[in-house]
């Protein structure tokens, strides 16, 4: 009895470990299990951010409680709500894929540090973009103190005081967009962190362009955030090794 | 288990036997480890077990008419309480012994309850016995899943308070100046720094700066290891920030001997030297 179902049991159990492994890692046709994405038929998107309406001037910032931050900005700074050129086109908006990637898809982190910088007493950039566990590496390019405050709903939230040349970095763990981050000892700065899962995303530049790429033929959904204006989104089809051309208009009104 | 390893001892039948009895017992162990990693269900103070069915009841008498029936601090009362009570779904706590951004001990929480949060609505609730505390503690803990993905933080240790001198205080002044902590708390530590009238917690609403003219009684607790605590570990969901990386132990200290001077001596000339100084 014993020695007749051993094979049977071993077979059994075996073939139940090995369906289990398979039903786990389901293989979709040109989505790999880890980043980067096959480039040979993989498509882009890329595209603009317009901005339509009367769009609100940016107002001075008065520095003067701290006269290291108002001395590093010679008078200059200006609030970054809302930037824009004259032909509209809008910067800091985080346009990245929001469906239509499978659930289980895993991609790697990547080892780079993206670097946020707080230099004369502003964020730059205003509005970083970066993976789920990547470093993000916390410059202090000024003379004088900074805490760096996020205030996240889907992370731990954490605050740090950070005085001149101390390195400091951070990771958040869940996808999140966006997280407001302070500080809190000059009340005026302030940045969003939008954390991803994946790698599909892009924050437009001062051109309102953006692009992404290594894209996996497919249907998507891609969503366009703005920390004052919003979100919008567009149902797209990306084919092989083809590349999307999508623009987004958002619409200033008063008060905004 | 590498792959040379196990194809060797697919090989035979025994070979696959053994394979099965290691392999499930490597499993076992596997999902040991993850929950050695995750965070406990039990809640522990001491010799005291918590057991969240009884802090369940507890919490309804006791607690729910500020923390509410959802535990997210939007009880009956919560409209008249100034600051509000605690929304214990986000599982961020001021008062721990665990890095800025990492979850509370059980003791944190358990030391909270028993001392109350000075300057707020929240009483000591040492009427109820400790094991009492330890099932609120339990039951609390459920009203977020951070407890059971994540481990508390790591606490920080607090060495022993050095003697405060006329130096270290003056060194203490410096460092409230360089760190900027009178932006908040004002250059006489009054709590009314330029930055004070903008600072909100992290549900919105407005937040003071301490006063420490007014004294060491603070939200979690009193005196100089308290103080020097505060400093390291912030108070999260507050704009307070932790110190950990910014101060090492003997600047810690001496900030903390100027808080301290700051009460002590608010009335007495203190400031009137400290203007001559910097005069």
């Amino acid at each position: 009895m014993k020695r007749n179902s051993l094979p049977i049991i071993s077979a059994a159990v075996l073939t139940i470990a090995l369906s289990a492994l398979v039903a786990v890692r389901p293989v979709r046709a040109g989505f790999p299990n880890s980043s980067p994405p096959s480039p040979a038929s993989s498509g882009v998107v890329k595209g603009t951010v317009k901005v339509k309406g009367t769009v609100p001037k940016p107002t001075h910032i008065d520095m003067s409680q701290d006269p290291k931050c108002a001395q590093a900005h010679a008078g200059s700074g200006a609030t970054e709500d809302i930037v824009a050129d004259a032909n509209g086109d809008l910067e800091n908006v985080v346009v990245y894929i929001s469906a239509g990637l499978p659930a289980d898809a895993k991609f790697d982190v990547p080892a780079e540090p993206v670097v946020l910088e707080q230099k004369g007493c502003t964020y730059r950039p205003h509005v970083v973009a970066l993976r789920a566990n990547q470093e993000l590496k916390v410059v202090n390019a000024d003379s004088t103190t900074h805490n760096i405050h996020p205030s996240p709903n889907n992370n731990r939230e954490l605050n740090q005081t950070q005085p001149p040349g101390v390195p400091f970095s951070m990771t958040f763990a869940r996808e999140e967009i966006s997280i407001p981050v302070k500080c809190n000892i000059h009340p005026w700065m302030r940045s969003y962190f939008a954390v991803f899962k994946h790698p599909f995303f892009a924050v437009s530049g001062k051109d309102g362009s953006f692009e992404i790429g290594n894209l996996p033929p497919g249907s998507y959904t891609l969503t366009a955030w703005h920390e004052k204006l919003g979100t919008s989104f567009q149902k797209i089809t990306v084919g092989e090794s083809e590349t999307k051309t999508i623009e987004f208009t958002f619409k200033a009104e008063a008060g905004s | 288990m590498t792959k040379s390893k196990m194809t060797s001892r697919m090989r035979t039948r025994p070979g696959i036997a053994v394979f099965l009895l290691f392999g499930c017992c490597a499993f076992g162990f596997a999902q040991e480890q993850e929950k050695e990693n995750q965070g406990s269900k039990e809640t522990r103070v001491g010799d005291l077990t918590g057991h969240a069915a009884s802090g369940k009841a507890l919490y309804r008498r006791y607690c729910i008419s500020c923390h509410g029936a959802h535990g997210d601090g939007a009880g009956e009362s919560a409209p008249q309480l100034d600051p509000k009570p605690r929304d214990f779904t986000k599982a961020t706590f001021k008062c721990r012994s665990t890095p800025s951004g990492t979850l509370p001990t059980d003791t944190d929480l358990y030391e909270t309850i028993s001392r109350g949060i000075f300057n707020s609505n929240m009483p000591p609730w040492r009427p109820l016995t400790r094991e009492q505390r330890v099932d609120l503690i339990a039951f609390v803990k459920t009203f977020s899943s951070r407890f059971q993905e994540e481990k508390p933080g790591v606490p920080l240790s607090t060495p022993p308070e050095p003697a405060t001198s006329a130096a270290s205080v003056q060194r203490g002044a410096q460092l409230f100046q360089d760190m900027n902590c009178w932006s908040c708390h004002g250059k006489e530590g009054r709590g009314n720094g330029p930055s004070a009238v903008t600072l909100t917690d992290n549900k919105g609403n407005p937040i003071h700066p301490f006063d420490f003219t007014t004294g060491t009684r603070m939200k979690c607790g009193e005196g100089g290891p308290t103080i020097f605590r505060d400093l390291m570990t912030g108070l999260d969901g507050t704009p307070m920030p932790s110190f950990a990386d910014a101060l090492n132990t003997d600047q810690a200290w001496d900030l903390v001997h100027f808080i301290e001077s700051l009460s002590a001596a608010s009335n007495k000339g203190f400031f009137a030297r400290l203007a001559a100084k910097n005069e």
